[in-house]
């Protein structure tokens, strides 16, 4: 199953509309968290909002996810170590106020089981790439335990 | 292992916020914590019963901001906090505000879904937490900014 999500504040007609459009050709079920968005998906199973004790084991059970570039969506597959492509919302479309989700992805580009679609036209493409990733084992970066401890440093006041 | 007799106060938004903050939940709970939140459905399912709830509110409504300033004042004064840390966003802020008025020591995590410009509420914190800190190393901003480290 292919989870597709635009978190839980602004509706993201662009990414829903593709993705209804290449259901019918993916060899699996896509299951949409759609938000408030305008469009009506015909092809796929569509909800407003998951509540999160049914989200999670719908990750769970999900071969890719397919987002919004919002840190919430790229933490939950990291979870699950789950592929997750991402397309951005772009302030110019009226998609977010302003472009900080160009700014994720640029920085996010290239880092395992994370794949990027600059607009809708590339979402077939990274999804297949996607699910030839498969899941891989989860890495626990670096970069959270260097955080973990310097919290830690913090509250004991070794850092002022 | 930590300190349990630390009496610390974790604050974060529902959403994404609070994500950050989960996964710095390890280290959180070698102290006292009492989390904050906007969401306590949300902690809940993470297993917090104890939440405090803060309204949330952002610079556009002015009401509904005084309203979380006096909440967050009530739940800083009901705990009291040696340390408040928050992962954002605007009520974070204001628990690291009052916060530091009460004596604590404040740190502000700027959300690591600020990639290339720290948030307004980042930005206040550098002057009024005793520590900002970024998520990304190119934020950091000599002594006012600093990255250690990245939830991602």
């Amino acid at each position: 199953m292919i989870l597709v999500t635009v978190g839980m504040q602004l509706g993201f007609d662009r990414l829903i509309e593709a993705m209804d459009r290449l259901a019918p050709d993916l060899d699996t079920a896509v299951i949409a968290q759609t938000g408030k968005g305008r469009y009506v998906p015909r092809n796929m199973e569509a909800h407003e909002k998951i509540e999160p004790a049914r989200f999670e084991p719908m990750v769970k059970s999900a071969e890719v996810i397919v987002s919004h570039a919002g840190i919430g969506s790229v933490l939950t597959a990291a979870r699950y170590a789950k592929p997750i492509v991402l397309l951005p919302r772009r302030a110019s479309l009226n998609e977010h106020r302003n472009d900080h989700q160009m700014a994720t992805v640029r920085k996010l580009e290239g880092r395992p089981g994370i794949l990027i679609a600059q607009d809708e036209s590339e979402l077939a493409e990274r999804i297949r790439e996607a699910q030839a990733l498969g899941e891989a084992p989860q890495q626990q970066a670096p970069s959270i335990q260097q955080l973990h401890n310097a919290l830690a440093d913090f509250i004991e006041g070794r850092i002022l | 292992m930590g300190e349990y007799n630390k009496r610390v106060m974790a604050v974060a938004s529902g959403g994404g916020h609070w994500d950050e903050l989960m996964l710095l939940r390890p280290t959180l709970e070698q102290y006292n914590v009492q989390y904050v939140t906007t969401d306590t459905a949300l902690a809940q399912q993470h297993g917090i019963t104890a939440a405090e709830r803060l309204p949330d509110c952002n610079r556009n409504k002015l009401f509904r901001a005084l309203y979380c300033g006096v909440r967050a004042v009530w739940i800083v004064l009901k705990h009291r906090p040696h340390v408040v840390i928050s992962t954002g966003a605007a009520p974070g802020f204001m628990c690291l505000l009052f916060g530091r008025m009460l004596g604590a020591r404040t740190l502000w995590i700027d959300s690591v879904a600020n990639g290339e410009e720290l948030s307004m509420c980042g930005k206040l914190s550098m002057t009024v937490a005793h520590q900002c800190w970024v998520q990304w190393e190119d934020l950091a901003m000599g002594n006012s900014s600093h990255y250690r480290g990245a939830v991602l």
